[in-house]
């Protein structure tokens, strides 16, 4: 990252440069960025083109700079970039014409994030500025907010569990009105036509494809119907795009499964409540054992009182271990719950042994879950 | 049967505030008493006839419609027969004279306490520890993040001193207290970390209660207090 610094240094107008003459196609918001990124690359990749992509996740200018400027990605004709949203705005102009997916918008990291609707308006006013084909989730109001002042704008209806944060118009502030999966405000902002999920099928004008992602969960079958939208605006083969989704079963470690003593665990990533929500509709309905675990570092923002935007009465009845440094602000949060847990001081994967159980769920939050894989790293 | 009423929690609930109901609802629950939570949303008539209502954080345009509907609904009447009010952060702003609006204009807010808020030009965020000078109480501890600077009226009394951090911003001292209704910047949910409010505040209702034994929550304090205090 040293180099990449450097280069800025020298060159404020480096990734202008590093960009140019590259096809380029981002992906933002707020949940899914990784694993989207990964299934649209696959897509490209799968279709023929020469792709470079920061799956990695370091998705700040810097991250930016430094991928496109490493050999790896030297003549390479794609670049598929996760961007984060709050740095999408500024690094935007620096490309021409590209191909912008945007997932969801939620709260995140509020001690350093700020509100949420300030995010949209920002991508509002960014996305007006320059030409861009814009694929975008249609259940997100304040997704459609950002996005419908781009020239280009295709909408994929991929659904929205979590609704705390768009309760609100987010261009009036009255409360937004809904029935089933369409909504709508008295302001004018209204759910726009859009290609429709439903379930693993996707629509698109008259005709239907199914949708089989590697990874789990409803919550990515909605990332892949994106990808895919976005990967034909790049020129793939609709066919071919759906057909290389399977081959996506892991996410810079999110789902793997790794072997811990006799136990199978899963790992899974969430940093916020919308992610933490998608996670434990996942997990519902089995009986595998839990470890959930928390920081509250600078990276996953300091105060975690978003544990109680997150419902942990679904998890009742479930053996649970707690654990991170904040284990017991997660303690306190599922004993009100009425989930009973024991609270672990330790690391993460070794709390995974103490179930004695085939297979364990690991919930984390992000510095948790770097560390973890790090951990595994070192293993091996 | 006690009736807990948490107000507009789609536009009052940024920072898990939400679950200061839950906690009020649990601590009685615990003791073997009844206790219901009443999700009241923007577009519901609101019951008149619950025993505390609780307000949380928001965003500023969520905020000003908050407080409209607010007048509308003519909260301020529904309390005045001496209902418990829980409000923190923009709840709290909401209930005082005035706020500054999401346009930039001051604006009225409800005048059921003594206090008004403009805002500071810089978020203060991080953890905040009170020492409680209007109720009895041990130290209170929660983590603020908020823009704006509450000036409490001449014979307002604010919930305590500020040990770390900057509470209303203004004269070193955090929240209000004015009868039955309390104030406060503490978000944590602030009744998870300090359940001797909460309890204070249940007994208000119910009258004096048996102590329960919360091991895990004293370590949570423990802990919080550790990292500001040092």
């Amino acid at each position: 990252m040293i180099g990449a610094k450097v280069t800025l240094a020298l060159a404020p107008k480096a990734l202008d440069e590093l960009a140019a003459g590259r096809r380029i196609a981002v992906v933002s918001g707020t949940n899914g960025k990784s694993t989207t990124t990964a299934l649209l690359s696959a897509a490209c990749t799968a279709a023929g083109f020469s792709v470079a992509s920061n799956v990695e996740g370091a998705n700040l200018r810097s991250g930016i700079v430094a991928l496109l400027s490493s050999r790896r990605a030297r003549d390479t004709e794609l670049a598929v970039l996760e961007i984060d949203e709050l740095a999408l705005p500024s690094l935007l102009p620096s490309f021409d014409h590209p191909v912008v997916v945007l997932l969801n918008l939620s709260r995140d990291q509020l001690d350093r994030f700020g509100e949420v609707r300030t995010v949209a308006a920002e991508w509002r006013r960014a996305l007006a500025a320059q030409p861009v084909t814009v694929v975008a989730n249609a259940d997100d109001p304040l997704v459609v907010y950002g996005a419908s002042s781009a020239s280009d704008v295709t909408y994929v209806g991929v659904g929205l569990r979590w609704r705390q944060d768009s309760a609100s118009c987010p261009n009036c502030g009255r409360q937004i009105q809904r029935d089933e999966r369409d909504w709508w405000c008295e302001c004018g902002l209204r759910r726009p036509p859009a290609c429709e999920l439903d379930g693993d099928t996707l629509a698109v004008g008259g005709q239907t494809m199914q949708l089989r992602p590697g990874v789990p969960g409803q919550y990515n079958i909605g990332n892949a119907a994106l990808a895919v939208v976005a990967a034909t605006k790049l020129g793939v083969p609709s066919a071919v795009a759906c057909g290389a989704l399977g081959a996506v079963t892991s996410v810079a470690g999110r789902y793997r499964t790794v072997t811990v003593g006799p136990t199978s665990a899963r790992l899974l990533l969430a940093k916020n409540p919308a992610g933490w929500g998608e996670l434990l509709a996942m997990i519902e309905g089995q009986d595998r054992p839990l470890v959930l675990a928390i920081n509250a570092r600078i990276a996953d923002g300091k105060d975690p009182s978003w544990l109680w935007d997150v419902e942990f009465e679904r998890v009742r009845g479930r053996r649970v271990i707690a654990a991170g440094e904040r284990a017991a602000d997660l303690a306190v949060r599922l004993r009100y719950a009425d989930v009973e847990c024991e609270v672990w001081d330790g690391a993460v994967l070794d709390a995974v042994e103490r179930f004695d159980a085939p297979d364990v769920d690991v919930l984390v939050n992000y510095t948790v879950f770097a560390e973890a894989v790090r951990s595994l790293g070192r293993d091996e | 049967m006690t009736r807990i009423a948490l107000v507009f929690p789609e536009l009052l609930g940024t920072y898990g505030d939400g679950g200061n109901a839950i906690v009020l609802a649990q601590r009685l629950r615990w003791r073997g008493l009844p206790a219901d939570i009443v999700r009241v949303g923007v577009e519901d008539p609101l019951p008149r006839d619950c025993d505390l209502y609780v307000l949380g954080g928001g965003e500023d345009a969520p905020q000003t419609f908050a407080t409209a509907r607010l007048v509308d609904l003519g909260f301020a009447g529904a309390v005045a027969d001496g209902a418990v009010v829980f409000a923190v952060c923009a709840g709290f702003q909401i209930l005082g004279e005035a706020f500054t609006g999401n346009d930039g204009a001051q604006q009225p807010g409800l005048g059921l306490i003594e206090c008004s808020t403009r805002p500071k030009g810089a978020r203060q965020i991080g953890e905040l520890v009170v020492e409680p000078s209007a109720l009895d109480l041990p130290l209170l501890t929660g983590f603020e993040n908020h823009g704006g600077i509450t000036e409490l009226g001449s014979s307002a009394s604010p919930l305590g001193r500020v040990r770390v951090g900057h509470g209303n911003g203004v004269g070193g001292v955090e929240g209000i207290v004015a009868g039955r209704v309390v104030g406060t910047y503490l978000h944590g949910p602030a009744l998870a970390r300090n359940p001797a409010l909460a309890d204070l505040l249940l007994s208000w209702v119910v009258g004096a209660l048996e102590p329960l034994d919360d091991p895990i929550v004293e370590r949570l304090r423990t802990e919080r207090l550790r990292a500001a205090l040092g």
